[in-house]
């Protein structure tokens, strides 16, 4: 029975001949859904965001210590001690525990800094292209001007603007990393804006505003999503020199950027205590870089088969 | 080829002058621009700081006529927009006001740790550029390939792994444990001060003294940041070598020349990648410009002296004259070196001029 739904939903799915809008719609996720899972290497970067995912929700249940609870007197105990499988960091804590703690941190950043960024962007993006004219000359020369900064070094200095925290670290990343996203929506925005549907609607009497929220926002999604996508790696990395030099997470909450640095002072005879929240860094950081790659290869309809 | 929107912007403010001198100034008018609003951002973030610049210098036990007084004679008692001309005209004279934490003048403290950042990105470049560039080639040549396949893992290494953390780990393998290389810092303690400064640069100093201990000493201090700096600068390089390549092996003239028999080598050598290297160009100047701003967390690692680390620490003391000067100058340099790549890649490829 249940076996029987499944083919059904399946073939449902894989229609030629979608009866509704939804179906269609979720005929194409699936297609594309399917085209992801044949790219292995996407799907390793798939899995690695999964775990994370997992290990960020399940992070009490999964964590053998408390991430805070100190014990002084077994401090820097090396990895496989018997009860700190990734030893042990300064103050007696445990490093795994800290660092599946620590997942949610990176979780929340990125999550904090993908759903402002790229919507800024959207909103700068796509009202300069259709609008054009002053308005796209004023917005474009804004995006230039913060394109121009090194991301890190305006980042730097928003930080120490606006006061070290997890949250300011969140504000000056996406305050930096909105520009790419405004020129992408504007060239995506110029390229729709003259095709024929456009003029149908406007023909019909839509309002700018309904055009860009209704019939432009929605084109623009998937090439956003993909370059969000590539990017992620790049935002973890830039919240983790952060919180290295002390202006991202303040301790002692776990974040991997900072207990990268609290273990610097002794990384020549104490080397796991640097090294294991790296490696984690790492890992996320391909994950997410392996996902995009395949993602940009799904969406993107330029780079489709040909 | 894209042009940077600062020229978009210009061409779009001048609409009829001849041709060249349109396009001059168009780019003239696109960069004043930029660096004007450079500088706004920098005065806004310098302005909406939690931390009192006038406190900073009187300290705290001072009383409310002191406070005021240095307060009036800082100009703090100004409007927002006088208090930005003022500061607007010190930067054109070169200004950036006094560091509260060296008390020396800004302009000076660049101008003293510029050329040893300076002196390692130019060395991870140039390791970018000769590693770099021939593996990109043969990625490209032989595209699908297990070489392929590597440089592809290779690079995605480099762009999924923290910097800080890659110099840790060398610093701990290649200094601690093996002793291969010097260790933080751009000389051994009792090598320093000896050489006189004629371009900051020791390498170079040091050469035009005649000095090669202090060269070697130099070399084995500079060659594990500029490598791991240069290690993003080879994944970059190579990646849009490797595309540059692949497009124009694709051409119909490179069948031609395999047609007309030539060895598979000089088609690549002399035909593509010949037409590669304006792209190219241009990909070397922004991998450039984005080693000034990696080089913030390698020189805090490798206590290099250099802007990067100049901007941190001033940073951490909140010394905001010294952050907003060394963002500036960053930026500055940013946008010369983006201008400068478009610049020849105009005079070199005919088609964009």
């Amino acid at each position: 029975m249940a076996e029987t739904n499944v083919k059904n939903l399946r073939k449902w799915l894989e229609t030629d001949t979608p009866q509704s809008r939804t179906q269609a719609k979720l005929s194409q996720l699936f297609t594309s859904w399917l085209d992801l899972k044949s790219n292995k290497l996407a799907m390793i970067g798939f899995s690695v965001i999964f775990a994370l995912i997992v290990t960020a929700l399940f992070a009490p249940i999964l964590a053998p210590h408390d991430p805070y609870a100190q014990d002084l007197a077994k401090r820097l105990q090396p990895p496989l001690t018997e009860g700190y499988f990734l030893g042990s960091d300064e103050l007696g804590r445990d490093i795994l525990s800290r660092l599946i703690y620590g997942a949610s941190t990176t979780l929340y950043i990125v999550f904090l800094v993908t759903i402002s960024a790229p919507i800024m962007g959207l909103l700068v993006g796509t009202a300069a292209g259709y609008i054009g004219g002053w308005t796209d000359a004023i917005l474009m020369r804004l995006t230039d001007i913060f394109l121009a900064f090194p991301k890190l070094i305006l980042a730097l200095a928003f930080v120490a603007a606006l006061g070290a925290g997890i949250e300011n670290a969140v504000l000056a990343i996406a305050l930096t990393a909105w520009p790419p996203y405004a020129r992408l929506a504007r060239a995506e925005t110029i390229t729709i804006r003259n095709s024929d549907f456009i003029a149908a609607i406007k023909l019909q009497g839509a309002s700018p505003l309904r055009i860009i929220t209704g019939h432009i926002w929605p084109l623009c999604i998937s090439s956003l999503i993909v370059r969000v996508t590539l990017d992620m790696a790049g935002i973890i990395l830039t919240a983790a020199g952060l919180g290295f030099l002390g202006l991202g997470a303040q301790p002692p909450l776990a974040e991997w950027g900072a207990m990268i640095s609290s273990g610097r002072k002794f990384i020549l005879d104490y080397w796991w205590v640097s090294t294991m929240p790296g490696l984690a860094i790492f890992i996320v950081s391909l994950g997410f870089n392996l996902l995009g790659d395949g993602l940009r290869d799904v969406l993107d309809p330029r780079r489709q088969k040909l | 080829m894209k042009r940077s929107g600062i020229q978009k912007a210009g061409e779009r403010a001048l609409i009829s002058l001849p041709k060249g001198l349109k396009s001059v100034l168009a780019a003239l008018l696109g960069i004043a621009l930029t660096m004007f609003g450079l500088l706004v951002v920098t005065f806004l973030i310098g302005r909406v700081m939690p931390i009192d610049p006038v406190l900073a210098i009187v300290g705290k036990r001072a009383s409310n006529e002191i406070y005021e007084a240095a307060r009036i004679s800082l100009g703090f008692d100004q409007p927002l927009y006088v208090q930005f001309w003022v500061y607007f005209k010190q930067v054109l004279s070169g200004d950036f006001g006094q560091s509260l934490l060296t008390s020396n003048a800004v302009t000076d403290d660049i101008l003293r740790v510029f050329p040893a950042t300076l002196e390692l990105a130019s060395v991870a470049t140039l390791l970018g550029v000769f590693i770099g560039v021939p593996i990109g080639v043969y990625a490209a040549a032989y595209k699908e390939s297990i070489f392929d396949q590597c440089v592809r893992v290779f690079g995605l290494f480099g762009y999924s792994m923290p910097i800080f953390w890659v110099g840790l780990i060398g610093l701990l393998v290649f200094y601690g444990t093996l002793g291969w290389v010097g260790g933080p810092g751009r000389l051994d303690i009792f090598y320093e001060d000896i050489i006189p400064q004629i371009t900051g640069m020791i390498l170079i100093d040091s050469l035009l003294a005649g000095d090669f201990e202090i060269f070697k000493n130099a070399v084995s201090h500079i060659i594990l940041p500029a490598t791991i700096l240069g290690y993003y600068s080879i994944a970059y390089i190579s990646r849009m070598t490797r595309s540059f390549m692949l497009e124009q092996l694709s051409q119909e003239y490179i069948t031609t020349a395999r047609v007309k028999g030539m060895s598979e080598q000089s088609v690549i050598w002399r035909h593509a990648f010949r037409n590669v290297l304006i792209p190219l160009v241009t990909v070397i100047a922004l991998s450039y410009a984005n080693l000034l701003e990696g080089s913030v967390l390698t020189e805090t690692i490798f206590a290099w002296p250099g802007l990067g680390q100049y901007i941190t620490t001033s940073l951490l003391s909140a010394d905001m004259n010294a952050v907003l000067g060394g963002t500036f100058v960053v930026g500055t340099l940013f946008v010369g070196l983006n201008i400068f790549s478009d610049f020849l890649y105009k005079v070199v490829d005919p088609r964009a001029r």
